[in-house]
């Protein structure tokens, strides 16, 4: 079965976020950029799938700026065997990536998307979701470990009170959750090989998918600064303080 | 002229930054202290596939060149493994180029994949007790008898002898009176590391105690005419194929060393509160430091254009051995200042930089000390008269 991966263009976890100075969103120029953690946890689960026999190809796909090639590089490098880009220079929302996504889906015909459970940028967890929607396909989401069984999948989802275990008819839709499995390294012959891998690029428009926002953002600004603690002397103190500087008790 | 990084040397550095990150600073703070070959950093860097970065593809190598190599290697000294974790492959990675250049096809396929795929190290038997720099003068015999070479001799400053499976070895195989010339009757040999015919007795030294140093003593070691590298007498101009690769290597990792000691000292003087303010607020802190940070960029830039110059097919001796001098000064410099940053704590082994500095005194000595390459530049690129 063929396997799409989606993966995301993101500010690079290690990197440290700041807010552009007119509070419209956080810098991105001349920050370092990654491929969005989850969505390589997802390329990691599509090449295992691919290793044991269950996945016969997998396409990597990003929405994003020219420069997303980089991320499908990264992907072609950890074992996906082609990529497509569509690209966009503006805000892309999780509802217009999801309609890219279906349309994708349209002309691949992949009987598997996996995607990360969230982008780090801006922790929508939806695109996923909306895709399944779109699609009207089952989806198992946050998976911690995923098994394929005759036509169904079974993944087995973290939650609250335990471990849940769901099963998908295929074709469906799987996000990833942290501790599904932990990516590997691409090796230096693989790096190679992901150079003369293709890329194909489209536009939105000429999938027939409308990317126009709707929402609009009002204003991005930096979490308020922690105070330093204080320290107090004895209980009584601290009993004062609780109730009438903290106001909790 | 391009300086940015190609989104594949990106990619590059991103992987070999993730393979070293697994180890982290206590790892090697810890080697530093029992000694012990780091056999994890060089496992993870064959299972990659990384120590084939400059060898042909066609014995599974990636066919990439200097220019990348010397990448890694910043990467790997910068990453905090400084010079412990580059030494454990630096040989590796550039050492087996006289056999790339002039082996036959049945000796590449027979020597290179075992070293790409990790499973054999190799040590540089060049250096011996009694010569020095003065690589024509060696004194360690090869006889031919039939079809084998039997050798005597003593070699110095043999790096990770102790754990190689490998040897490449430069041995006189014509008396120094009878060579036609100066620069003849040595020969190159890439043979096994027989422990029988060789003792090998570890030197104690100042840094780097992860990466053994020894002294080697062969006595009747037999070397079977096929693991002879080229003509016989001609082992000289061999080796020097790999001399200005090693130069601009070992200025890519004395410049990572450096790097990594200033990005530390930096921090440090952030953190650091004393009369109120971080340290790293006073000029007399963060000026020596800047000034650290360029010439570490300076030193990476020349060493880059000496890989560039190499990798392109063009003279390059001048530039890697000014890269080589001057990242190794650099080097030291930024190491010594990252420890004055830190004041008592940079005493300290538990804050590195101590260990860097032990370390970068490595390639200012090796592999050849700076009033040689000083002699060489004033010589070579001045025109003056030799002064030895």
């Amino acid at each position: 079965m063929k396997v799409l991966v989606p993966v995301k263009r993101v500010v690079d976890y290690n990197v440290k976020v700041r807010v552009k100075a007119d509070g419209s969103g956080v810098e991105t120029a001349n920050v370092k950029m990654s491929m969005n953690p989850f969505d390589e946890i997802a390329v990691e689960e599509a090449v295992r799938l691919k290793e044991k026999g269950v996945a016969t190809e997998i396409i990597a796909v990003s929405a994003g700026p020219s420069a997303a090639q980089e991320q499908i590089r990264t992907a072609l490098a950890m074992g996906a065997d082609r990529g497509i880009l569509v690209e966009h220079d503006g805000v892309l929302e999780p509802l217009a990536v999801a309609k890219i996504l279906k349309a994708i889906v349209a002309k691949e015909g992949p009987a598997l998307v996996i995607l990360g459970k969230q982008a780090i940028d801006d922790d929508m967890s939806a695109t996923g979701q909306m895709l399944a929607a779109l699609l009207g396909w089952g989806q198992g989401t946050f998976a911690s470990k995923i098994e394929k069984d005759g036509e169904t999948l079974k993944v087995t989802r973290e939650v609250d009170g335990g471990l849940e275990t769901v099963s998908l008819k295929l074709p469906a839709i799987v996000t990833t959750d942290l501790r599904l499995n932990e990516p590997r390294y691409a090796s230096l012959p693989n790096i190679m090989k992901a150079r003369k891998k293709p890329i194909e690029t489209v536009k939105p428009a000429d999938l027939g998918v409308d990317v126009t926002p709707r929402l609009s953002v009002l204003k991005v600004e930096e979490p308020a600064k922690r105070q330093a603690g204080k320290k107090v002397g004895s209980v009584q103190e601290l009993v004062e303080k609780l109730r009438n500087e903290a106001k909790v008790i | 002229m391009d300086f940015a990084l190609t989104p594949q040397h990106e990619a590059l550095q991103e992987a070999i930054g993730r393979i070293c990150a697994d180890l982290g600073d206590d790892y090697w703070l810890m080697r530093d202290r029992q000694g012990g070959f780091p056999t994890e950093l060089h496992q993870a860097l064959a299972k990659g596939g990384w120590l084939g970065v400059c060898m042909p593809e066609d014995v599974g190598g990636a066919g990439l060149g200097i220019t990348e190599a010397a990448l890694m290697m910043q990467t790997i000294a910068q990453s905090g493994a400084g010079m412990s974790g580059a030494s454990a492959i630096h040989m590796n990675i550039f050492g087996l180029q006289p056999v790339v250049v002039f082996g036959t096809e049945e000796q590449k396929q027979r020597m290179l994949p075992p070293l790409i795929e990790g499973r054999e190290r190799a040590c540089f038997a060049v250096t011996e007790p009694n010569t020095g720099l003065d690589t024509t003068q060696l004194k360690t015999r090869a006889e031919r008898r039939g079809d084998r070479y039997v050798v005597h001799g003593q070699k110095v400053w043999i790096s990770t002898a102790q754990v190689a499976e490998k040897m490449l070895l430069l041995a006189r195989t014509t008396p120094a009176e009878q060579a036609r010339k100066r620069t003849e009757g040595l020969s190159l040999f890439y043979t096994d590391f027989d422990r029988s015919r060789i003792e090998v007795r570890e030197i104690e030294k100042m840094g780097r105690k992860a990466v053994d140093s020894n002294q080697v003593f062969i006595d009747g070691l037999e070397i079977p005419v096929e693991d002879r590298i080229g003509e016989e007498g001609q082992g000289f101009r061999y080796i020097l194929h790999g001399m200005n690769p090693e130069r601009i290597l070992i200025a890519a990792e004395a410049a990572g060393l450096g790097h990594l000691a200033v990005s530390r000292a930096a921090a440090y003087a952030k953190d650091r509160v004393v009369f109120g303010r971080p340290i790293g607020q006073n000029q007399a802190i963060q000026h020596p430091l800047a000034e650290c940070w360029m010439e570490l960029e300076a030193a990476r830039l020349m060493t880059m254009n000496a890989a560039w110059r190499y990798d392109s097919g063009l003279e390059c001796g001048a530039q890697a051995n000014a890269a080589k001098y001057l990242a190794a000064e650099a080097g030291f410099k930024a190491c010594q200042q990252a420890v004055m940053t830190h004041g008592g704590f940079g005493y300290a082994k538990e804050y590195h930089v101590e260990r860097y500095l032990r370390e970068s005194m490595i390639p200012r000595i090796a592999p050849v000390s700076p009033q040689l390459i000083l002699s060489f530049v004033a010589e070579r690129v001045l025109g003056l008269p030799k002064s030895y």
